[in-house]
């Protein structure tokens, strides 16, 4: 066991989960819960009818004024001019060295009042990062001690906002990556069109008075629709089928998102500067010398992070980043760095699982893609 | 959270389990392994009918879908039989942990030390502490 000498946070939702049978892990310095019936039951309740997270450990920065966006701009490697209000996108913020502080998802309100959100792993970080570029151009809340973040992910996701009542039936309308202000179970909410899991659902965004009170509605208009309560390790199932990157697993501090399969996010073009431009221009005319690629595992034996990936001669030549069992493909799957010369889809490669080097192959990504 | 460990064999605090089965000694692993480890996704036995295995030494490995434990020899001796069957089918360690999803049979090197192994009162002790 580990000890700890931080005292953990609590979400206001940690009561609901010890009631509802969780098991409580320390994550990001949170008690959260990592599952409740099983990351398989909930994986697939997710997949085929929906499931409710609390992830309201993730961080919540607001900007607001005149100069609000052109700071997010100079922070982020995607083009925050392109939002419009109402639309969120997803991005990353780097360094001077064109490596990664942070995965982020950028909310465009109005002009003058853009909310990011940040991995609860780097909010102390990043909550300094975009303090310091504020000063003297815009107001700066950090408000992630008082938000309560729910994410209502899975095929019956509308269905049960639709039941909800309230604005509820009206969030079917709302656009992929849109936001809007929305009152569900008589609290004032922000409802996002977006997730981490591959699924359609949404995110919602209130203060941590009201959040018992919407799990408790949702919870209950789900019932009929078989929803289920999901903790953080079917989060990481759903995520990597969707390929999504996870913070600290697939990127950090070492990697730029070009390497990493976030070259979609990075606007050299973009007609105002960023924080890691001139680094990630360096490194795109360089050329890259590893990529990440999904594989999936032909011999026995499940990938993890931090195993070796060796090449067909059995030399160390990249590293797994994130891998798992898949329980939508019944395969065993994951994502990792080799030399750019090995990531043509069919290359055969080892990995090393603990002394044993187990056959993979590189794949298409994602693995999993939801039928639109 | 309650638990029903089979009074007919003895235990490791590792949480394998050891039952006499003749000459035998088959090896599996608890109830409260299982429920720590949740869905099983993959029983790697490292061993095969005529390898020798040292009490305390791993044997093998299990994987759920987020964590990979390794098995632990309850005593020494020769193994005998090896389930063969947990090789395509690692879901019934979660069906029957002690039944099908026995492992691996020894035959003792010293059949004295089966009796040093945790009895079930004292292995519900254990787990009760483990558990806090």
């Amino acid at each position: 066991m580990n000890t700890h000498t931080e005292t953990l946070r609590r979400t206001p939702l940690y009561a609901e989960h010890v009631k509802l049978g969780g098991r409580i892990v320390p994550f990001a310095g949170y008690e959260m819960p990592v599952q409740y019936k099983g990351i398989t039951d909930e994986h697939v309740a997710v997949r085929t009818r929906a499931g409710m997270f609390d992830v309201s450990h993730m961080g919540e920065l607001l900007l607001t004024g005149e100069h609000a966006g052109a700071v997010v701009d100079y922070l982020i490697t995607s083009d925050a001019s392109k939002l419009g209000d109402g639309q969120a996108m997803y991005t990353c913020g780097c360094n001077e060295r064109g490596t990664i502080l942070d995965d982020l998802l950028v909310y465009r309100y109005t002009a003058t009042r853009w909310m990011v959100v940040c991995n609860a792993s780097n909010h102390a970080k990043m909550s300094e990062h975009f303090r310091k570029a504020c000063e003297g151009h815009c107001e700066f809340r950090d408000e992630t001690f008082d938000t309560a973040l729910l994410a209502l992910q899975g095929p019956k996701a509308m269905d049960i906002l639709a039941k909800l009542g309230g604005d509820g039936p009206d969030i079917a309308k709302l656009p992929s990556f849109g936001l809007r202000g929305a009152v569900l179970a008589g609290a004032t909410t922000t409802v996002a069109r977006t997730g981490y899991t591959g699924e359609d659902g949404v995110e919602i965004f209130m203060p941590n008075a009201d959040a018992v009170k919407v799990w408790g509605a949702i919870m209950e208009a789900g019932k009929a629709f078989g929803i289920e309560p999901a903790g953080l390790g079917c989060r990481d199932t759903l995520r990597l089928e969707a390929r999504l990157s996870l913070y600290g697993n697939d990127i950090d501090e070492t990697t730029n998102p070009l390497e990493a399969g976030l070259g979609w996010i990075v606007k050299l073009d973009k007609a105002s500067d960023f924080l890691g431009k001139a680094a990630l221009q360096k490194i795109k005319e360089q050329g890259l010398p590893r990529k990440i690629v999904g594989f999936e595992m032909t011999g026995r034996g499940i990938a993890r992070h931090g195993y070796p990936l060796l090449d067909m001669q059995g030399k160390p030549v990249g590293v797994c980043t994130s891998g798992s069992p898949s329980p939508t493909l019944g395969k065993s799957i994951g994502l990792g760095f080799l030399p750019a010369d090995m990531t043509k889809i069919g290359t055969t490669f080892k990995v090393d699982c603990r002394g044993k080097a187990v056959d993979a192959v590189v794949v298409k990504v994602p693995f999993y893609k939801r039928a639109s | 959270m309650s638990h029903d460990f089979p009074t007919d064999r003895r235990y490791t605090k590792d949480h394998e389990w050891a039952r006499k089965d003749g000459k035998e000694i088959l090896v599996g692993v608890s109830g409260f392994a299982v429920e720590q480890l949740g869905d099983i996704t993959l029983v790697n036995l490292d061993v095969k009918v005529g390898d020798t295995v040292t009490e305390g030494k791993s044997f093998g490995t299990i994987e759920s879908v987020k964590t990979l434990s390794d098995l632990f020899a309850p005593i020494s001796g020769k193994i005998t039989r090896v389930n063969a069957d947990l090789d395509q089918q690692p879901e019934l360690v979660n069906e029957d942990c002690y039944g099908k999803a026995w492992m691996i049979a020894i035959e003792p090197a010293n059949p004295a030390e089966f009796e040093k192994l945790l009895s079930h009162d004292a292995y519900v002790t254990h787990v009760e502490a483990s558990a806090h």
